[in-house]
């Protein structure tokens, strides 16, 4: 019998887990500093969290994880978490109640993808800002993004803008039903881009709105003023969207942030309700994010309002330049007894090299001797300690671990110090 | 090369073996009747055809265990909903044997249409014998709050007042009419279809056995359009009547269990008018007080009892177990074992295998390369008997009826009940294990409050039937 990995999963190697571990950290680092508190919502929750009008596309619910559990009975479904922001209003609701949170967290989140040759299980790193509706929450989000890909020393990162509200607004005028709104809104969030261009509504003055809308990439909050001067004769329902949009980008741009508007581009979840962000390196996505107004107020939690982002953890793991991986403090030594009475000794002594705040492996076999720099013999008779550097190729003996230490950190202090 | 085709029992047999006559196949014995379920084809020597139950034709020929099958576009359709990718390929449309499949409620249960399912609070309880559409339909449609039941049949039955919902097989919107039924939405419409295996779609040379199927579909007469089978049970006539929450509601079994249980009945004193109905009557009346009845499935009673549709349901063992086995968190519970319709739930594998025991078997598992392969209709039961014996890497095939034709070919092993063991004999199989002993039982809700009118008569049914089976 083959032992087989499950079909659409992957393993992270060690080399993987520290990229993920260097994300993760700071990502955490930059959302504690600006005050965010972590949370993490548990693997497994209902179906019909995710199913109510306003959650997820139906696209994306035809591809969750559903089962029945144990306690299954009631015909009611279970779900792998597909999304990370719906558990996080569901937290909120269940016990923060009323008032701002301001929430974090580093979660997995399962998706059937029919090859199997993308991974199913996917990390993302979240962030949802709860109970404040103003323009600067919205910028708040995108800064703070901004800042971890900065930490992250990423470079030619993208900031493309959209608006739920203006998508909405404009379905709405082109004499759709409610139903076949929802399914062009559904088609432009999974990504079809042409879903609005195809649509036309025959009348002059909202085409000439539509197609600047749809066709132009703005980098300006200039150009949102053209479009809401042409449009505020005809569409004034319009206004609202234009000036909350307006608004945040005048606080990128009074802050020298780069972006540029593509309404057709909207891609994310059917709870947007106002400005969509998406990051992206090189043309790959790496985040995303909005407000969703109507998700908490949809899900029984009272009028309040939010917003969110994720980051992709797995493509940005791609992405970190190896350079940035953490490498261990201190000197990397593998201990050796010399004989089995020695091992007490042998772990005495590396107990107190770790102390020091060195990597110290006892040598248990099936080690590469020249896979640690340091190699460190006890010889149970006097000299009691051997010290062998494998760089160098030279050594020296001690007769006490301090003796050992010393030598250590004077090879660390030449090299570290500045020439 | 050896071509496999599957073919369907039950409502395609009678077209699907004339539309084969017509193309001179030549079978033998595939007709009603039918005892043994391998089937020789004159005209094509190298041809073997087996029967299955209509349903387990998607997953045989996607699995590849046959190139070719022949069944309704409703179970093609079923399984597609939900494993998209499978190896599937519908090659041509019969013509025969359609119908349609429609979401509907009850006349009297002031549900008429899609628009009020979706704004009604609540859970929306949908009953099927097709859960993976029923569930589609309520996900394409935004419905909030469900539950889908899945039933082996009588599905019509459920609403109003055990499901807001059935999906449900009929010919026409006016049949529906005429069994109080109300559509809300018109999910499927199907013909017999032949189907492919795509790997063998793709390779294999079917083009002799495809063409004469389909030369003979225009030699076929025409297709009347009249129903062969009773679908559907009279609906509630007149409106709805909330029964007094007192009510002790008692499900009954259909089909064979029937005349031995109305025995039973008949001892304790209780008479039942109209069951078994010649009409397929589901709401038979009883001679007790504050008790209605309606017959469903045996199959289908734990999961209705734990659901609080029923208060006490007369079953076999085999489905609580089955059921428990699936939830065990479940608050039903067995109340009085009837002791008849005795049979043994068994382990069954080929008179060719070379194991006598459950241990020799879990040896031979170990040592095989490609899972283990163990076919049920008792799909929780095979699947906690295969793992606590270690069966290793195994996989379980649910199956519909039949399962005897299973062994050895489409799968290794079969936990199925038996009552003398002639069936599987004649199929060239032998038992190796027995499982438990199943016999009728009445079975109800653990939660029912004690001391309450209800609880009063329920325990004056329990009574009543333990006199009878002791008198027996």
């Amino acid at each position: 019998m083959k032992v087989q990995r499950c079909k659409g999963t992957r393993d992270l190697s060690p080399e993987e887990m520290s990229r993920f571990r260097l994300i993760e950290g700071i990502f955490r680092d930059c959302c504690l500093k600006w005050g965010y508190q972590e949370v993490r919502t548990p693997t497994i929750e209902y179906l019909h969290l995710f199913t109510s009008a306003g959650t997820l596309t139906p696209s994306m619910l035809g591809k969750v994880y559903s089962f029945l559990d144990w306690d299954g009975w009631s015909g009611e479904r279970v779900v792998l978490r597909p999304e990370g922001t719906i558990p996080v209003a569901r937290l909120y609701i269940d016990t923060v109640k009323k008032g701002l949170a301001k929430l974090c967290y580093v979660v997995n989140t399962f998706i059937f993808e029919e090859t199997g040759k993308k991974t199913r299980e996917r990390w993302q790193c979240g962030v949802e800002l709860i109970g404040v509706n103003t323009p600067s929450s919205d910028a708040e989000l995108i800064l703070l993004a901004l800042e971890i890909l900065k930490e992250l020393k990423l470079e030619g990162v993208e900031l493309r803008l959209s608006h739920a509200g203006l998508i909405k607004a404009l379905l709405g005028k082109l004499g759709l039903s409610p139903e076949e709104q929802a399914q062009v809104f559904d088609r432009i969030l999974d990504g079809d881009r042409k879903a609005l261009a195809r649509l036309k509504s025959g009348k002059t003055e909202l085409d000439s709105i539509l197609f600047p809308l749809l066709s132009l990439k703005g980098r300006s909050a200039g150009f949102l003023k053209n479009l809401k001067a042409l449009s505020a004769q005809s569409l004034p329902e319009f206004e609202p969207y234009f000036d909350n949009f307006i608004a945040i980008v005048d606080i990128l741009e009074a802050l020298g942030c780069g972006y540029q508007i593509d309404i057709a581009s909207g891609a994310g979840f059917e709870y947007y309700t106002g400005v969509i962000f998406q990051f992206f390196i090189g043309g790959e996505k790496i985040g995303g994010g909005g407000r969703y107004d109507d998700l908490i107020p949809s899900m029984g939690g009272g009028d309040i309002p939010a917003s969110g982002f994720a980051l992709y953890l797995d493509r940005l793991m791609n992405l970190v330049k190896p350079e940035m991986l953490a490498k261990p403090l201190g000197q990397a030594i593998l201990v050796r007894a010399e004989r089995a009475e020695l091992w007490k000794e042998a772990f005495h002594a590396a107990q107190r090299l770790r102390e020091a705040g060195h990597v110290a492996e006892l040598d248990l076999g099936g080690q590469a001797p020249a896979s640690l720099r340091w190699t460190l013999d006890v010889q149970g008779k006097e000299p009691s300690y051997l010290l062998r550097d494998g760089v160098k190729s030279s050594q020296a003996e001690a007769s006490t671990i301090e003796e050992v230490i010393t030598l250590l950190e004077e090879e660390s202090g030449r090299k570290d110090s500045p020439a | 090369m050896a071509v496999k085709i599957a073919l369907p029992k039950g409502r395609l047999l009678a077209k699907t073996a004339a539309l084969l006559q017509t193309a001179g196949w030549g079978l033998d014995g595939y007709h009603e009747k039918a005892r043994l379920y391998r089937l020789k084809c004159s005209k094509f020597p190298s041809l073997s055809a087996k029967i299955f139950h209509e349903r387990d034709i998607p997953i045989q020929v996607a699995i590849g265990n046959y190139d070719l099958g022949i069944c309704g576009l409703d179970w093609v359709e079923e399984l597609l909903v939900k494993y998209p990718s499978s190896a599937l390929v519908k090659v041509r449309d019969l013509g025969y044997g359609n119908g349609a499949l429609f979401v509907v409620a009850s006349r009297s249960g002031g549900i008429s249409t899609l628009a009020q399912v979706k704004t009604r609070p609540g859970i929306v309880r949908i009953a099927s014998e097709y859960p993976n559409l029923a569930e589609s339909f309520a996900l394409r449609n935004r419905l909030s709050r469900f539950s889908i039941f899945p039933v082996w049949g009588g599905a019509e039955a459920y609403p109003p007042e055990n499901a807001e919902l059935a999906l449900v097989r009929s010919q026409t919107e006016a049949e529906l009419d005429k069994y109080g039924m109300v559509p809300v939405s018109r999910v499927l419409d199907y013909d017999a279809f032949l189907i492919a295996n795509r790997s063998s779609w793709e390779s294999k040379e079917l083009d002799n056995v495809v063409a004469s199927i389909c030369d003979s579909l225009n030699k076929l007469p025409a297709e009347e359009n009249s129903s062969a089978e009773a679908v559907m049970a009279p609906g509630i006539t007149g409106e709805y009547r909330k029964i007094a929450d007192d009510t002790v509601r008692l499900a009954l079994p259909d089909g064979h269990q029937q005349a031995a249980l109305l025995k039973l009945l008949d001892k304790a004193g209780i008479r039942m008018e109209d069951y078994p109905s010649a009409t397929g009557n589901r709401r038979p009346k009883i001679n007790l007080e504050g008790v209605t009845v309606k017959v469903i499935r045996p199959q289908d009673m734990p999961l209705q009892v734990a659901n609080g549709n029923f208060d006490l349901a007369i079953t076999g063992r085999d489905w609580l177990l089955e059921h428990l086995y699936q939830f065990p968190s479940s608050p039903v519970k067995e109340l009085l074992d009837l002791k008849q319709g005795r049979v043994r739930m068994v382990a069954v594998v080929s008179q060719t295998l070379p194991a006598a025991d459950v241990y020799s078997l879990r040896q031979l598992a170990a040592a095989r390369e490609e899972p283990f392969r163990v076919a049920s209709e008792y799909v929780n039961i095979a699947d906690k008997y295969a793992r606590e014996n270690h069966l290793g890497h195994y996989r379980v095939i649910p199956t519909w009826g039949a399962t005897e034709a299973f062994l050895p070919e489409d799968a290794d092993l079969l936990i199925e009940n038996t009552e003398t063991g002639q069936t599987i004999a004649r199929h060239n199989l032998k038992i190796i294990d027995t499982l438990f002993e199943s016999t009728a039982c009445l079975i109800g809700h653990a939660r029912i409050k004690s001391g309450s009118k209800k609880w009063e008569r329920i325990k004056a049914i329990i009574e009543t039937l333990r006199a009878a089976v002791e008198d027996i």
